[in-house]
């Protein structure tokens, strides 16, 4: 990544690049929308093919994706640290739980107020860390983290203190004839469908560009007449809401909230899936979740303790030899594959 | 008035512990503008270390001697080995490493000891200390006298010694260390083995308080924060002095604030960090950082 008075020079190249970028898009255009209609075919034919219990995992690797986006937003995208996303996920599954239990509101209403709840949180916490820079955010972020659950449990009359608050899994609406947990999981992959969409639609236009230019340089980003702190904290706050509403989903999947699940381990979770998935990527968070939903089950068998530290291992392995996650490798594979054989040689 | 001189004293004891793990963050931050999010978790592992040394059977003094020892010599290992690759990477690189050894050292530990908790003893007598009207913990006195002890050795080792030198040097200005002989990146991991051998020496004296468990330092890992960023992560002398305010104001608000009480001792310290951070992010110790664009 470029610095210092080098960053100003490579944000206009990134600018005018993007420009340019559009052409060479349409052409792997048909390869990119023929992998994700596979996705989405895979996705969809899902409840068909396995237990319920399985599917519960798949809907848990759907929210993941989705807080995981979030994450990325802030922190790959905008450079913008934060180990402390857990809270926001926390807040997000306790305004659902909340509203669901104690004011009996439908659980679909309660989705987008645990976003909008977020977005406003995400905000006003994004306001004061403008002014914090790498470490000493990422410090603020890890200390919101480790206080939550302390917090959580503190406003016992609302969230039912170390006990949690118990729900049941809604119906599937509409007389249509799926399980539960089907149902829950079509729920969770239609949001997660739109959520993508609108993320992806937000990164890779001029804003995407903006946010992207902030981390980059961010003084250079400025006298180009982007308003850093506005942008920031907006970031910070739809970072939030996007982790908020995957909280939501989880509360509602899961039938149960309680202060422990989040955390400072959850937090920690959620990083190592966007360093696992990619750093700046939109795929990454896909590949993110479903590593850090299934490896822990599976580490699980050797011991309690086990997945931790193999999370640990794999966070540390990783910034040493794939510091871009596996989109990244991914991608680079790709480009090895596609390239023309002569810019092969050049490139040795 | 009693009740008031015993809660500073208490609090003066739990923040000599809090005063000498953020030593320990702020000489890795000063070495190296990295903040360890590990030290408290190596604490941990170490007072574990201690704990099974006193299971074999050594006497209290030695265990304590041989696990600063070990902590030291582990510490260098640390670095030499897992910091070291990405040395001069971007911070978010080394923070997500030391994250990964927090998460490994305490799933480690989990792993060999399992999650219950277990009691440590103390070095000092249980008997309360009376003087006047008042009663003291011996441990807490202890704590106190142990930190002010650890605190001036390593004043005078910075101070008065030709290593302590070279250390002060590579830390504040490594090109022009490097160029008069003096090894820099060995320099670092003498910080590493220092930082956590203090570490050691506060898990010991917080675990007959809080019991040993491999999630014991979370709490104080933040308090340690908390006292680093209100002394300023550029300044020793004021992290140990952030550390005593620190456990002091902890322990008054929680007797004497109603409405926090014990159980949102962890969000004053996260509201502590987030004023301190907005209002004077340097601390009140710190020096500011220019740098150039």
């Amino acid at each position: 990544m470029a610095s210092g008075t080098g960053g100003a020079t490579s944000t206009t190249e990134r600018a005018s690049d993007a420009a340019g970028a559009p052409r060479r898009a349409l052409a792997a255009r048909p390869i990119g929308l023929a992998a994700v209609g596979m996705v989405l075919l895979v996705a969809v034919s899902l409840p068909f093919a396995m237990s319920n219990f399985r599917l519960f995992q798949f809907t848990q690797v759907l929210t993941y994706a989705i807080a995981l986006l979030g994450l990325n937003m802030l922190t790959g995208y905008n450079g913008q640290f934060s180990l402390g996303h857990g809270a926001f996920y926390g807040i997000g599954a306790y305004t659902t739980a909340i509203m669901i239990d104690r004011w009996d509101i439908g659980y679909g209403w309660t989705i987008p107020v645990a976003g909008i709840v977020c977005l406003v949180v995400g905000f006003l916490f994004g306001r004061p860390a403008l002014r914090l820079e790498g470490l000493y955010l990422a410090l603020a972020t890890f200390s919101l983290a480790l206080a939550v659950p302390q917090i959580l449990k503190y406003f016992e009359h609302w969230t039912g203190g170390s006990q949690g608050i118990v729900l049941s899994k809604p119906k599937a609406p509409f007389g249509l004839r799926l399980t539960e947990d089907q149902w829950l999981y079509y729920l969770t992959l239609a949001i997660t469908i739109v959520l993508f969409v609108v993320a992806w639609n937000l990164l890779r236009g001029r804003v995407g560009r903006a946010i992207v230019a902030i981390r980059d340089n961010h003084i250079a980003a400025e006298a180009m007449g982007i308003n850093s702190a506005l942008y920031k904290s907006v970031v910070f706050g739809v970072s939030a809401a996007y982790t908020g509403i995957a909280g939501a989903l989880s509360a509602i999947a899961i039938a149960f909230v309680a202060p422990d699940s989040f955390n400072v381990f959850l937090s920690i979770t959620l990083l190592t899936g966007i360093v696992i998935g990619g750093f700046a990527t939109i795929s990454g968070a896909i590949y993110g979740a479903l590593f850090v939903q299934f490896v822990p089950n599976w580490a699980q068998d050797i011991s309690k303790a086990a997945p931790w530290a193999i999370f640990g291992v794999f966070l540390i392995v990783f910034m040493y030899v794939m510091p871009r996650g596996i989109a990244g490798f991914l991608h680079l594979v790709w480009i090895r594959l596609t390239a023309p054989a002569v810019s092969r040689e050049q490139g040795r | 008035m009693d009740i008031l001189v015993q809660q500073v004293v208490s609090g003066l004891a739990t923040g000599g512990i809090y005063a000498s793990l953020a030593l320990a963050l702020v000489m890795i931050y000063q070495a190296t503008d990295v903040v360890n999010f590990a030290q408290g978790e190596m604490a941990m592992f170490s007072t574990y270390l201690a704990w099974s040394l006193l299971q074999a059977g050594l006497p209290y003094w030695v265990t304590f001697l041989a696990t600063v020892a070990i902590a030291f010599v582990g510490g260098l290992l640390v670095e030499r080995i897992v910091i070291r690759p990405v040395e001069g990477q971007p911070i978010l690189t080394i923070v997500i490493v030391t994250l990964g050894l927090l998460v490994i050292f305490n799933s480690v530990a989990g792993w060999i000891y399992s999650y219950i908790q277990k009691p440590f003893p103390s070095p000092f007598p249980s008997k309360p200390i009376k003087i006047g009207n008042i009663v003291f913990g011996a441990h807490d006195l202890g704590a106190i006298g142990i930190t002010l002890v650890v605190l001036t050795l390593l004043f005078l080792f910075f101070q008065y010694t030709t290593l302590g030198l070279a250390m002060r040097a590579a830390a504040q200005n490594p090109v022009s260390s490097r160029l008069c002989g003096i090894r820099v990146s060995w320099m670092l991991g003498l910080g590493w083995g220092l930082a956590s051998a203090f570490g050691a020496i506060a898990g010991m004296m917080v675990a007959p308080v809080v019991f040993l468990d491999p999630n014991m330092m979370g709490g104080i890992q933040l308090y340690a924060f908390a006292a680093a960023t209100v002394g300023g992560f550029t300044s020793p002398m004021g992290a140990v002095a952030g550390g005593f305010l620190v456990g002091v104001t902890e322990n008054l608000v929680g007797t004497y604030v109603s409405f926090i009480g014990t159980e949102l001792k962890l969000t004053v310290a996260l509201a502590m960090i987030i004023i301190v951070l907005l209002v004077r992010p340097t601390g009140l110790f710190g020096r500011t950082t220019v740098r150039r664009v």
